[in-house]
């Protein structure tokens, strides 16, 4: 028997998003799509719209976050939703509440939405699966799970890159970076070869990069010069020093000695490659400010599109 | 004009679209002759923005035309969800104090009509607003009613019409059946 993945209801909709993996690219191509309706609301004379009226959006950030829970945020505010932000490492969980028991107590407060954020990978996909276990009409967006996804992230980096790009055939997207702690470089690995990037590349340090990822697709490079060759996008990854354990890089100066985005670097890229970076940035150590700041950065744009893309996931769920 | 014309064929519940476009531009051209206006088109994806192409340039006007999706205001969102393939609301002018035509293909319940009104309103407050529609097909579940019509017809309530446009540009309706 073929398991659906819970994320697909049974008339093909989008009921939660846990994941890219699993999601069809027919799904990923509607979001964009949409995100792209979404985009001029924040021009209009009145910047709502009523789709999520009386509906009751929760942001659980288990872990921190500033770009993430604001731009969900103000996507849930221009659909109309009621929006509570709840800092749950601050409350509950420190005095030993499990996390379904305080699922429980917030489905029991009428929520209609939950964007969860967690350390523990899988968090948002037992969440959902308790909630549908218990027969709740409440979805779930996984806003980053420990090392495992990043789904909202991949689908604003993707619709960035169809804006500045057109198309997602012929594209050459180098992920550069801390593979191996990144959420968002496993959710854009998945999304851009369903999309159907022909060339998609991990560039870092052996002990970044994760095993498996030439079965995922991606093409490896340790060195960042060869892996940015012709490239028509670069991704950026953020060092996660958080999530570190080990002695992986000898320093920081060394780590942008050979991976840093350099305007010297970056010369090895087609002409007219873009720069992303899913952010918080650290320049000087895995970007030069001079890249952050220059001409090819799209890296505010990825902040603005992405709440489009949040209110498309959004307003596709909670029909 | 407030009373549509039966289009004489409508034997089948089918109207002849290419001759309600010739009466519905008929209509047009003489009231704004009459009232010397130059009104802004806002066609309703996707058959009325087809239709306000048209009535556009046979009309000859200078003005900008817009586009309306009706996407983001309908009421039946809980129950069906966002539709695929939104296409955007393109207004290339101040809606604040505009004269306005809002043109569709089909009018039935009236709530299409309310949708692209609030949408319209998001974006300012316009002067006047006008409905122009291809066929009146009645069974209307709020109150709107549109002063230009091309044709009116009475079609069941499981009964679609659905109209088509041919690479000459040269309109055409059928009827489908099933939930609208």
């Amino acid at each position: 028997m073929i398991r659906r993945h819970p994320q697909i209801d049974g008339q093909g909709r989008l009921r939660h998003l846990l994941s890219i993996d699993g999601l069809p690219k027919a799904m990923i191509e509607r979001v964009l799509d949409t995100a792209s309706a979404f985009l001029d609301v924040s021009d209009r004379t009145v910047k709502k719209l009523p789709l999520l009226r009386g509906r009751s959006v929760f942001n659980l950030f288990f872990e921190n976050s500033t770009r993430t829970r604001t731009t969900f945020e103000i996507a849930a505010q221009r659909l109309s939703a009621d929006v509570f932000n709840l800092n749950i490492s601050a409350s509950s969980a420190s005095k030993g509440e499990s996390l379904l028991d305080t699922i429980d107590n917030l489905a029991a407060m009428n929520a209609d939405l939950f964007v969860v954020r967690h350390a523990q990978s899988g968090a948002p996909f037992l969440i959902a699966q308790h909630l549908d276990q218990l027969g709740k009409d409440v979805h779930v967006i996984n806003a980053g799970d420990g090392r495992h996804e990043h789904p909202t992230q991949a689908l604003l980096d993707a619709y960035t890159i169809r804006h500045f790009k057109k198309n997602f055939t012929g594209l050459r997207i180098a992920l550069v970076g801390d593979i191996l702690h990144s959420r968002v470089a496993r959710s854009n690995i998945h999304a851009l070869t369903t999309l159907g990037v022909p060339d998609v590349r991990a560039v870092g340090p052996a002990t970044l990069l994760p095993g498996g990822l030439e079965s995922m697709g991606v093409r490896v490079f340790h060195d960042m010069r060869e892996g940015l060759r012709d490239v028509d996008v670069v991704i950026m990854l953020r060092l996660q020093n958080e999530r570190m354990r080990g002695a992986l890089l000898p320093s920081a100066q060394e780590y942008f000695k050979h991976y840093g985005l350099t305007p010297e670097k970056l010369a090895y890229a087609a002409p007219d490659a873009i720069v992303m970076h899913p952010g918080p940035m650290n320049r000087g150590v895995e970007i030069d400010s001079a890249v952050a700041d220059g001409p090819q950065a799209v890296i505010l744009s990825q902040v603005t599109f992405g709440i489009a893309v949040r209110m498309a996931v959004l307003g596709m769920i909670a029909a | 004009m407030n009373t549509p014309t039966r289009d004489p064929d409508d034997t089948l519940g089918a109207v002849d679209a290419d001759r309600a476009y010739v009466h519905l531009l008929d209509q047009l051209r003489t009231v704004l002759a009459d009232e010397g206006r130059s009104p802004i088109l806002v066609g309703v994806h996707s058959g009325g923005a087809w239709l306000a192409e048209r009535l556009h340039a046979d009309l000859c006007l200078s003005s900008p035309l817009g586009y309306l999706s009706s996407a983001f205001h309908r009421d039946d969102y809980g129950s069906r969800g966002l539709p695929t393939n939104i296409k955007p609301t393109v207004l290339p002018f101040d809606v604040e104090g505009a004269d306005l035509i809002v043109v569709d293909d089909v009018l039935f319940t009236g709530r299409t009509a309310r949708a692209t009104l609030n949408e319209l309103f998001d974006h300012g407050r316009p002067a006047r607003v006008e409905l122009a529609v291809l066929a009146d097909r009645g069974g209307r579940e709020l109150p709107i009613s549109a002063r230009f019509v091309g044709a009116s017809v009475l079609l069941g309530g499981t009964h679609q019409l659905v109209l088509s446009q041919d690479t000459q540009g040269h309109f055409s309706f059928r009827v489908e059946s099933g939930p609208r």
